[in-house]
């Protein structure tokens, strides 16, 4: 320990790249973590200011909200995605009028309300594409945090309903479960709720 | 006990709930005309219906079926003389015939939902029905001609 601090010491007093915190910081950066994991809610009360601490909120939880296992299904167009890299759904299918395939090709000719551990099959109760207005994939944590909050394209929720959404959906509890082969979403449902209701409590600003 | 329609005939099935639907099917009431392909629903020869619905037998615990019916190649018609089954011997569709089960099925749901699909439509709806055999012109053309002597 003492060998380490006094490395950290010595790289400071050069003015490297690599700095230890300065003990009182004027606008504090967000706390940072394993990408496995979810920095929890206090992490953020040493940003001072609000309405950034609200943007920081939102871009932790956006480490959800852009995880393969959301993006996949929030997709521009006519196929969902599968994967960490964002495959073509195999077989191929299409979205259809509800956004749960078309005939013969329904999400649930094939999805089961659990994953299917020797089948491989991923499920959950209520599989199915958000809809086009609630796009996802490759967009910025600013353009998915303003989607979000926009009643026309957030299924008409408010931000107490997003809030129960996240915090409760057997759909979105899938991500933290998602079966063979898959990486899980990064902490947990919960800790994502916590952070949710955060970024409410701190005005749900969006980042820029 | 799991009480289940199939074929119209109601069953009490003593069967562990989590079997996959085509073991029963096949192993349990006999009923071998829907196939086993892959056994991860990527290749459509299991393909039954629930309630009108198609599904994959392979990948359907046998509890989903609780309570409803089950309609499965040999009850799709009294006969054999379901539209789809006339055209399919008329075309001469299948070669090996061991994927026609799950496309005739699957192409049964599309023309219940669909009187007069598209190309595009039997694309879309026949795309998880695969035919090693590539009889896919041919079953095309059944599903149109099936289409036809309907109206």
């Amino acid at each position: 320990m003492t060998t380490r601090l006094a490395a950290i010491v010595a790289l400071a007093a050069c003015g490297s790249g690599t700095k230890a915190p300065p003990a009182v910081a004027p606008v504090a950066a967000p706390p940072r973590v394993d990408p496995a994991a979810l920095a929890a809610p206090a992490a953020f009360e040493r940003i001072a200011d609000r309405a950034e601490r609200s943007r920081a909120l939102f871009a932790e939880i956006a480490k959800v909200l852009q995880h393969p296992r959301c993006v996949n299904c929030h997709t521009p167009d006519e196929t969902p995605r599968q994967g960490d890299t964002h495959e073509l759904h195999d077989p191929p299918v299409a979205r259809g009028s509800a956004d749960r395939g078309v005939v013969g090709m329904q999400c649930q000719t094939c999805h089961q309300d659990h994953n299917l551990e020797l089948a491989r099959v991923p499920g959950a109760p209520g599989w199915h594409l958000a809809p086009l207005a609630m796009v996802w994939l490759d967009r910025s944590p600013h353009e998915i945090c303003e989607q979000i909050k926009d009643r026309t394209r957030n299924g008409d929720r408010s931000l107490a309903e997003i809030h129960e959404h996240i915090a409760k959906d057997r759909l979105v509890a899938w991500g933290w479960s998602p079966g063979w082969g898959r990486t899980p979403a990064p902490g947990t449902q919960a800790q994502l709720a916590e952070l949710a209701a955060a970024w409410i409590d701190t005005g749900a600003e969006c980042p820029p | 006990m799991i009480h289940v329609t199939i074929n119209g005939v109601e069953r009490d099935l003593d069967v562990d709930p989590e079997m996959p639907l085509l073991w029963v099917l096949r192993d349990v009431l006999g009923l071998t005309g829907t196939k086993y392909g892959c056994g991860e629903a990527l290749c459509g020869a299991c393909t039954i219906h629930l309630d009108g619905v198609p599904v994959r037998a392979c990948v359907t615990p046998v509890h989903r079926a609780k309570g409803r019916a089950v309609t499965t190649i040999e009850g799709l018609s009294a006969s054999g003389d379901h539209p789809l089954q006339r055209a399919w011997v008329d075309a001469g569709v299948p070669q090996c015939g061991y994927c026609q089960a799950g496309q005739i099925m699957t192409a049964a749901a599309l023309l219940a939902a669909n009187p007069a699909p598209s190309d595009d439509d039997i694309a879309q709806s026949m795309a998880g029905n695969i035919c090693r055999c590539g009889t896919y012109v041919r079953i095309r053309a059944a599903i149109k001609a099936a289409a036809g002597a309907k109206k």
